[in-house]
């Protein structure tokens, strides 16, 4: 037996065209004729539009036309996740505003020129006058009497209110017997907003074939086909005349998941225009327009015995969701936040509210975690509170909550059924790597030099792989959630696999590869993986919440699979055997008993093409397509540990171990998984030191560029610890889980409770995040002047 | 205006607006698409480039401002077939995952090592503070250039 290509971290595919510059993003593709439209902003978060002049952009060299809301027949960008039973309100959100402007960065006008220069001059002299509104950018503060209105239509601003309970009278009861005689912590947290910042900016390139009455798009996309079809509902082109092509996209993290009125608007100009049409943001407009991540007020609370067994757990969440209601957004602080109230621990009762908020601020939508990262916070950070309260090391806390461990589904009181865990063989697995008591030792006589020395500890389960379309739409989610595949293999035996999901990063082209060959024997470089183009792949719902390999994966293998049964039957056949009596390995079919009478899958595969001889019922050709919609989502779980050091005269929080124990099932490629956990991990830990949006309060974004939103550097990182274990999901059909964002679940809590564990000495219990020198600083100086160590 | 850039060893002639930036005079002006723009403010470091063996953020320049110098892009790192040593660390070590920030990575790092040729992990770290990636989280990155360091 050769060595599985599955479990091996082979280089991967997908680099040598990325390191030599040899591939095309979306902004590179330059088409005969191609013109620029840009994109003219409202410099105000509220306003009513007066007038626009566009005449003298009109005028302006290069330019080929000017068109404001007026002149755009599109009906307005849809929302795809009506969350049911929360009194859900969708207010319109036009493709240009005509008379309001609701945010900074509301388009109004755009500008089509010969060059980006031009057009950029031209839009510069679109003359557009303002009657400037109050504005609110405080989802609490919205939701209050007598805060302006975003939309006339959304009283108080409340676009929904959602309430998942284990049983409202049972939580009732749990926090009044706690209150009585055990004990309740409780905390306000602001989940600031964060900015998904892939490297790649956004961009669309439409070209439209007025002969065949086609439309192309390209567009930096996660999901092709959701692209198509909410493009087709806008421009009216038919989706088989329409074709999304997703050409090598920089990174996501959610951002990339949403259809925008610019895209739509290059669409439009395209076929209004008869020529290629390119649209690209620059970073300041990727920062006001392009969605947001968090935003979460939160007032969170947890019931607990004496003995520290967790009884209770309540939230009530002040959603932010921007100007308009982003394609996913009333689902990301709903369905995927609050059913995750349980994190990985047994807790009997749980309630969540989720009050989603109309602000004057750009959109907000899934990023990086999208509702677990803030739901594992609060689950944490409450943890963390009440170990603190009970005067309990943090660890063994979670120790006495953590559920059990299980192999083939554990319902948990919310609702959800998780499907495979061992959560407290990856605590004890961190805890050695990181020597806990030992450092629980170096800590006490570091506390006594005065040095403010912490350690974080997180147990954490999420879910992903989303997942059953049953469930889908019972959530209000206006897709399907299955994919499929087609495996091809040609007359000589190269395959090609297509697949509806659009990677993006991460690395499926390899992972993919290495799926088929296990299954098929094929060597990786004869496997060609297939993805983001709606004319080459059958539909598939894209790649967001690590769902790609869980979901994608299975259709792939399964697909594979059918082959596999194919080439047995033909190699059958060809042996004059029963196929019965054919044994599979590494690519060859053998007559049991006889090893050196076999068939590879090619010469199978090359008889089943040519056709000259078939059994009797097989059709000729060797492909086979499947659709795959999973009974379940994965749930892949991990812990984490963060060590720091806080400098008590400056405030600067220097990260000195970061070790990280996850499980996602068995790894397709550990390098791979490995290369997610750190971009995961790092940010996650800008979301704790570094990175916020800061709005003023007339809805001015102040991080409007990347010199004023900190994004985490190489500098601010040690080399990350990591390791794992191996806990099968038990209804995959070959047990992976997804990793994309466990990083980011986990290392958020974990870095802020390292903190808040090396001021305790000084009492501090709470620092709003981002957790920079200043804050952490101030802090320190006020916990001293009341008389702290 | 007129210039005269001598890019990858290939010299060009174009006539341009003057106040054309470097970085979409590579990209628009001569089809060289490897080099990436993800700020408008300097700071990200994906359309890093060498102009005169130096690394040079293309967005900070002026097309105008290249004119009779040399600069080296992506497209130009590799001896034909033969992957320069950065490329070929990056690769082995996983220092990229969607490939945006990479070239820009790549260049700056192959020139900080001209300056330094042996550097510790701390000054590897430090030196990378003019490029993001939003994807690796920076350790693999790191991993490469020391690799590459190695053999360079
Ligand atoms: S594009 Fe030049 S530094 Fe960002
Ligand atoms: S690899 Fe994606 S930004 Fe660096």
């Amino acid at each position: 037996m050769t060595t599985r290509i599955f479990g091996s971290g082979i280089k991967r595919r997908e680099d040598p065209r990325l390191i030599t510059g040899q591939t095309r993003y979306t902004d590179d593709f330059q088409l005969p004729g191609m013109v620029y439209m840009v994109v003219v902003r409202s410099p105000h978060a509220h306003a009513r539009i007066t007038s626009i002049d566009i005449s003298a952009a009109k005028a302006s060299p290069g330019v080929v036309a000017v068109f404001t809301g007026q002149d755009v027949p599109l009906p307005g960008v849809p929302c795809a996740w009506l969350v049911p039973g929360s009194d859900l309100k969708t207010p319109a959100h036009p493709v240009l505003a005509k008379d309001t402007v609701r945010y900074v960065g509301d388009g109004v006008a755009i500008v089509i020129a010969t060059n980006r220069y031009l057009a950029q001059d031209a839009a510069d002299l679109v003359q557009v006058s303002y009657d400037v509104l109050p504005a609110v950018v405080n989802p609490e503060d919205a939701t209050k009497d007598g805060a302006p209105l975003v939309h006339d239509d959304v009283p108080n601003n409340i676009a929904f209110r959602w309430v998942a309970s284990s049983g409202d009278e049972g939580v009732d009861n749990a926090f009044n017997e706690a209150a009585a005689s055990g004990v309740v912590v409780q905390e306000r947290i602001v989940q600031q907003r964060l900015l998904p910042t892939a490297m790649e900016p956004r961009s669309a390139v439409a070209q439209w074939d007025q002969f065949a009455e086609e439309l192309t798009v390209y567009s930096t996309s996660q999901n092709p086909h959701i692209a198509r079809f909410i493009l087709s509902a806008l421009t009216g082109v038919p989706e088989h005349k329409l074709r999304v092509i997703a050409p090598e996209v920089g990174g996501g993290f959610g951002s990339k998941i949403p259809v925008y009125p610019d895209e739509a608007l290059t669409a439009w100009a395209s076929m209004k225009l008869g020529v290629p049409v390119k649209w690209t943001e620059t970073r300041s407009e990727n920062y006001q327009v392009t969605i947001h991540g968090r935003d979460h007020i939160e007032y969170v609370e947890m019931a607990a015995t004496n003995e520290g067994k967790i009884t209770g757990i309540r939230g009530k969440v002040y959603a932010g969701m921007g100007a308009y209601l982003s394609t996913a957004a009333p689902g990301i602080p709903t369905i995927l936040h609050g059913l995750m109230y349980s994190g990985a621990y047994t807790i009997p009762n749980i309630r969540c509210e989720s009050i989603g908020v109309m602000t004057n601020t750009a959109p907000v939508d899934a990023y990086r975690g999208a509702g677990r990262p803030e739901a594992t916070f609060l689950v944490e950070r409450l943890v963390d509170r009440l170990a603190a309260k009970l005067n309990m090391d943090p660890v063994e806390l979670r120790r006495k909550n953590l559920i059990p461990p299980f192999e083939n589904g554990h319902n948990v009181a919310i609702g959800l059924t998780y499907d495979s865990g061992n959560y407290e063989g990856a605590l004890n697995k961190l805890l050695s790597i990181v020597d806990y008591d030992g450092f629980r030792r170096e800590q006490a006589a570091a506390r006594q030099q005065g040095r403010l020395l912490g350690i974080g500890v997180t147990t954490y389960s999420e879910i992903c792989g989303l997942g059953p379309s049953q469930v889908a739409g019972a959530v209000g989610f206006q897709g399907g959630l299955w994919e499929s595949a087609i495996v091809r293999v040609s007359p000589a035996g190269k395959v090609q696999a297509m697949i509806g999901a659009s990677p993006h990063g991460q690395g499926e082209e390899t992972t993919f590869a290495q799926i088929i060959s296990d299954e098929l024997g094929f060597p990786v470089e004869d496997i060609e993986i297939v993805h983001g183009d709606t004319d080459r792949t059958p539909m598939g719902w894209g790649s967001y919440g690590s769902r790609t390999t869980p979901v994608s994966g299975a259709a792939l293998v399964l697909a594979a699979r059918k082959v596999k049964e194919k080439a047995r039957a033909m190699a059958a056949h060809l042996l004059e055997a029963s196929v019965d009596d054919i044994d599979y390995a590494d690519g060859k079919f053998m007559v049991r008993g006889s090893p050196d009478k076999f068939k590879t899958i090619q010469d199978a595969t090359l008889m089943a093409t040519l056709a000259w001889n078939l059994p009797a019922g097989m059709d000729p050709g060797m492909e086979a397509s499947q659709f795959y919609d999973p009974p379940n989502f994965a749930y892949p779980f991990g812990a984490h540990a963060a060590i720091v050091e806080i400098d008590p005269e400056t405030g600067t929080v220097a990260l000195q171990r970061y070790v990280a124990v996850d499980d996602c099932g068995p790894q397709i490629n550990p390098m791979i998984v490995e290369g997610q956990i750190h971009g995961g991990i790092v940010q996650g830990v800008g979301q704790a030191l570094c990175e916020g949006v800061v709005y003023d309060e007339n809805g001015q974004l102040l991080t409007g560029t990347m010199m004023d939103y900190a994004m985490p550097r190489a500098d601010m990182f040690p080399t990350f610890e990591l390791d794992s274990t191996v806990t099968p999901s038990p209804h995959h059909p070959i047990g992976v889980k997804g990793i994309g964002e466990t990083g980011t679940i986990a290392s958020t809590p974990t870095i802020y409770n390292a903190v808040m564990d090396a001021l305790r000495p000084l009492g501090i219990e709470q620092i709003e995040m981002p957790l920079t020198a200043p804050r952490v600083w101030k802090a320190i100086q006020d916990a001293r002047a009341k008389g702290g160590a | 205006m007129k210039v005269t850039v001598t890019v990858n060893g290939k010299r060009y002639e174009r006539d341009i607006d003057p106040r054309m930036l470097l970085v979409h005079f590579l990209r628009e002006e001569l089809g060289l698409t490897g080099t990436n723009i993800g700020c408008d403010t300097s700071q990200c470091g994906a359309c890093t480039v060498h102009l005169d063996g130096k690394s040079l953020k293309s967005c900070t320049c002026l097309a105008a401002q290249a004119d009779g110098r040399e600069v080296t892009t992506i497209e130009g790192l590799a001896q034909g077939d033969q992957l320069h040593p950065m490329q070929q660390a990056f690769w082995e070590k996983h220092g990229l995952q969607c490939g945006y920030c990479t070239p820009g990575m790549i260049m700056a790092t192959t020139a900080f090592l001209k300056t330094n040729p042996h550097p510790t992990e701390e000054e590897i770290r430090h030196a990378l503070e003019g490029n993001m990636c939003r994807c690796t989280g920076y350790q693999n990155i790191v991993a490469a250039v020391k690799t590459a360091s190695e053999r360079m």
